[in-house]
């Protein structure tokens, strides 16, 4: 196809037929790349050439490619999500590229995250934490008024920012010890914060840390590197917020765990 | 066919209760043994699981994605209307319900739309309830602000972010159901058919799209809620994998599909810059309060600057046409969003289009930052001009934006009656993959209250009628309508890998999105949507001719998945053609340049097409028999609109 671009680059990308196969790193021309396309439409651009040969496409995961649905997961020369800040991958356009440059490309490296197959992963793990207890128990009808209780501007404002997660995984990718503390103190912070949350607190806080060590991720050691390439910036205050949590459940609130 | 859309009868305000006593009730005891099955997970799919397994029953739920949170309902921006009026400024639920007839230019059915606002004002206390953090204001109540051109404010957004605000509390409900046992989920699976055995819906076909694994579910009832079908332009602002197959493959197998050509294209959008583009970003279209949308006067200028021969900041003022603020004085470059995207493409279509492309038009915030100050400006629209920085790579605080339209939202889907169920017994449809509530055009900020409000309130009660109605006793999978599915499905996967032939997916998609576009678009005529009918029937041909698809079934297989949802855009695209043609009226997102006033604006006949246009499928290259449902209006008055 054409795509009337000036830049030529070099790929190195992993390559894995499924969970069960040994994967490695295979290289690829991408010529002809503008500047003007995002990074995904530069793999669809190689994708495309493949299938014109025969060759199997390369498989990543990718669906809103407008930064919101959190499917995308390319650890791109070292980094999640590429060299620019508080963006996914499919945010990143090729400007952020120099011409003849060899660009690496892997999945996200997590014992947690197994790879499904090329640089796609399985993130089912996020999901069975977020079972655990990543809720408020209503059930639908029967509550009360949206106006009922007043919440502070500053507090909603705070909730909110733990709450834009997308829930991509960058954070564990990130960190040397493939911690998800990051994205499980997100979600118990947007809750702890508001009122709404208050009745599971510190059950919720201890199930879904239970959760997260039984789904074999790393320990924090406050290196900081999750807040850095989280692409909504999400803040290692968050972090605090759930230590505080989960150690008064531990120490003075068991009463509160066992009846939540 | 006689469709009964089964609208209760009485008083407009009075229907929804009266209905909801007159439905059965399952027995609290007997709710575990009914299996029902919800594909997709969305707005209103989450919200109808979830539901749903709260109330007893046993709940199978799909997505095709890796999470269930990753839904394309993730990804609104602007809000969720609901009549709750905190604000004191005339709002109502009739309100509500009239503004949302008329945006839709009268062609949805007034019982449904009226139960939409009604229950509006308990989605938000659910939202709430379940911690979801909408704006506040200092006194620590709910923020409010107007939208899509509304008189009042009623709508409650999350910042920029409320579809995802509202998936993750749908999600949470969902999880606590999963974690309880009452709802089975399956990730990364497409359900491929769906099983109708003595006439009724029993189960679906699905493909575990890691493994290949293809799978017979069964359930006393089946729930679509796979979103909608704007794909079919091959661009749009929907996700990449966002498709009909569930919708398309049921509409195979005996429902309805209904208004296919209704479809909304959203005026600022960001241009395409090249054939790689491979999806469409849309700004709010809050930008329009303050930006002049603008094109040059000639098609020679306009050449000039897409060759980089004059910039456009040395462009004379009387060189530029204002073309919106000219032709519509008092709305200006507020007109609602179909007149909006028309008159862009109009005049792309003279030639005047401008960047790279030549497919764009300019929004200029020129005049707002020498009467406001750049810092105004940016407080108002900060995040929204980063975006477009970050995609164009250009400053529009020293040159103009470059727009144009793109494909949003399909009115069209599923023909459903009150109770949300299609024509197929034990066959739903919720959210955007049916057609029921907004007929012709939706307004901003109705979307994500339609989704919710069919999943947490209005499935809950109308389903238990149907399986009260047919018992609880264990779906018979011997029944050999399910082996023939399976085969049915396996058989056609087999097809599509012996495509080994020269064209990839993509090329047939975008070619497809190419006809669609440019006939049956934002202006569509009776001489165009003929040729498109042929360009389409050879496009199918060759496809299944000449495709190349690789890899086998028994593994992850993209190219594979790519192939059958594309199969099923060029069908439905064909099915759209045909619904466009028939209908010889403008109305809403529908402009058929025969029907037009004397200033150019969508005429609508509402002696001969006040009807649901609800499409029957009748076997493979037999055309589809038309079948219409009359639309009555007993409360609301049908007017021309107008802005000049």
């Amino acid at each position: 196809m054409s795509t009337n671009g000036n830049m030529n680059l070099t790929l190195k990308v992993w390559r894995q037929k499924n969970a069960q196969s040994e994967g490695s790193m295979v290289t690829y021309k991408a010529d002809g790349i503008s500047p003007d396309m995002s990074f995904l439409e530069m793999l669809d651009v190689v994708n495309e050439d493949l299938i014109h040969k025969g060759d199997d496409p390369i498989h990543f995961d990718h669906d809103c490619r407008e930064g919101i649905c959190g499917m995308c997961s390319l650890y791109i020369n070292g980094q999640p999500h590429g060299p620019k800040r508080a963006i996914t991958t499919c945010q990143l356009h090729m400007r952020s590229f120099k011409d003849g440059e060899t660009i690496t490309i892997e999945p996200w490296r997590a014992a947690a995250f197994p790879v499904v197959k090329d640089l796609a992963v399985d993130r089912s793990a996020f999901d069975r934490i977020q079972q655990a207890g990543g809720y408020v128990s209503v059930n639908t009808g029967g509550v009360p008024d949206a106006n009922e209780i007043a919440i502070p501007k500053v507090i909603a404002d705070e909730a909110f920012n733990s709450a834009t997660c997308i829930g991509c995984g960058a954070c564990v990718a990130a960190c040397k010890n493939a911690s998800a503390m990051l994205f499980v103190s997100a979600k118990i912070s947007q809750f702890a914060l508001l009122p709404q949350g208050q009745p599971e607190r510190y059950s919720r806080a201890q199930a879904m840390v239970a959760q997260m060590d039984e789904e074999g991720f790393g320990s924090c050691t406050n290196t900081g590197a999750c807040e850095a390439e989280c692409p909504k910036e999400i803040s290692l205050t968050n972090i605090g917020r759930m230590n505080n949590d989960y150690l008064s459940a531990k120490l003075f609130r068991q009463e509160d765990v066992n009846r939540g | 066919m006689i469709l009964d859309a089964k609208i209760p009868a009485g008083p407009l305000a009075e229907k929804w209760s009266k209905h909801k006593f007159n439905l059965k009730l399952v027995n609290p005891a007997n709710k575990r043994k009914y299996n029902v099955i919800v594909v997709g997970t969305g707005l209103a799919g989450a919200s109808a699981a979830a539901s749903l397994a709260e109330l007893g029953y046993n709940v199978t739920a799909f997505c095709f994605q890796d999470s269930p949170r990753r839904a394309h309902s993730i990804a609104a921006q602007g809000g969720i209307n609901a009549a709750k009026n905190y604000r004191n400024d005339g709002d109502s639920v009739y309100r509500l319900f009239y503004d949302t007839i008329k945006g839709g230019d009268y062609r949805a059915r007034e019982g449904n739309v009226y139960r939409l606002a009604e229950v509006s004002v308990n989605i938000i206390d659910q939202c709430v309830a379940q911690g979801v953090p909408f704006a506040r204001e200092y006194g620590g109540l709910l923020d409010n602000r107007s939208f899509g051109g509304s008189q009042v404010s009623r709508t409650f957004y999350a910042r920029g972010q409320t579809g995802q605000q509202l998936l993750l509390g749908a999600y949470s409900a969902l999880n606590r159901q999963i974690h309880e046992g009452k709802v089975k989920m399956y990730t990364r699976t497409e359900m491929l058919d769906v099983v109708v055995a003595d006439g009724k819906a029993q189960g679906i076909i699905t493909r575990n799209l890691i493994t290949g694994a293809i799978e017979t579910h069964a359930g006393h009832a089946v729930l679509l809620a796979t979103g909608g079908y704007g794909n079919v332009f091959y661009l749009s602002t929907n996700a990449m994998a966002s498709n009909v197959t569930a919708a398309w493959r049921a509409h195979k197998r005996g429902a309805f599909f209904a208004n296919p050509c209704y479809t909304q294209i959203h005026p600022t959008c960001i241009p395409v810059s090249g054939d790689h583009q491979s999806k469409l970003t849309l700004m709010s279209e809050s930008l329009r309060n303050d930006g002049r949308v603008w094109a040059p006067k000639t098609p020679e200028l306009a050449q000039k600057l897409r060759k980089g021969e004059l910039k456009v900041t040395d462009l004379k003022e009387e060189d530029r046409d204002y073309f919106l603020e000219r032709k519509y004085p008092s709305f200006g470059n507020l007109v609602p969003r179909d007149v909006a995207s028309r008159n862009a493409k109009e005049a792309v279509d003279e030639g005047k289009g401008v960047g790279g492309s030549g497919v764009a038009v300019f929004l200029d915030f020129a005049e707002s930052i020498a009467r406001l100050g750049e810092d105004t400006v940016r407080a108002k629209y900060g995040n929204l001009f980063d975006m477009y920085m970050q995609i164009t790579d250009e400053n529009p605080y020293k040159v103009p934006m470059r727009i144009y339209p793109a494909v949003h939202y399909t009115m069209g889907g599923l023909w459903v009656d009150y109770n949300l169920s299609t024509n197929v017994p034990g066959l739903y449809c919720l959210g955007e993959a049916n057609f029921s509530d907004h007929g012709a055009n939706r307004l901003g900020a109705s979307a994500l209250m339609q989704g919710l409000a069919d999943g947490y309130f209005v499935i809950p009660y109308t389903l238990g009628d149907y399986l009260a109605t047919i018992g609880p006793k264990a779906i018979d999978t011997n029944n050999p309508a399910f082996a023939q599915t399976k085969k049915d499905v396996t058989d056609r996967i087999e097809k599509l890998l012996a495509l080994r032939g020269t064209k990839t997916v993509d090329e047939y998609h975008r070619e497809l999105g190419h006809i669609m576009w440019e006939y049956c678009g934002m202006a569509r005529t009776e001489d165009g949507l003929t040729k498109a009918k042929g360009l389409i029937a050879s496009l199918k041909a060759d496809f299944w001719k000449n495709a190349i698809v690789l890899g086998e079934n028994e593994e992850f297989n993209s190219s594979l998945e790519k192939a059958g949802r594309v199969a099923d855009f060029i069908e439905l695209g064909a099915l759209m053609v045909e619904d466009a043609l028939q209908r010889k009226e403008s109305c809403g997102g529908h402009f058929r340049v025969e029907s037009q006033t004397e200033e150019g604006e969508a005429l609508r006949d509402d002696d001969n097409f006040a009807y649901v246009a609800a499409w029957e499928y009748k076997g493979e290259d037999v055309p589809e028999v038309l079948n219409k449902e009359p639309l009555v209006y007993e409360n609301v008055k049908l007017t021309q609109r107008s802005y000049k």
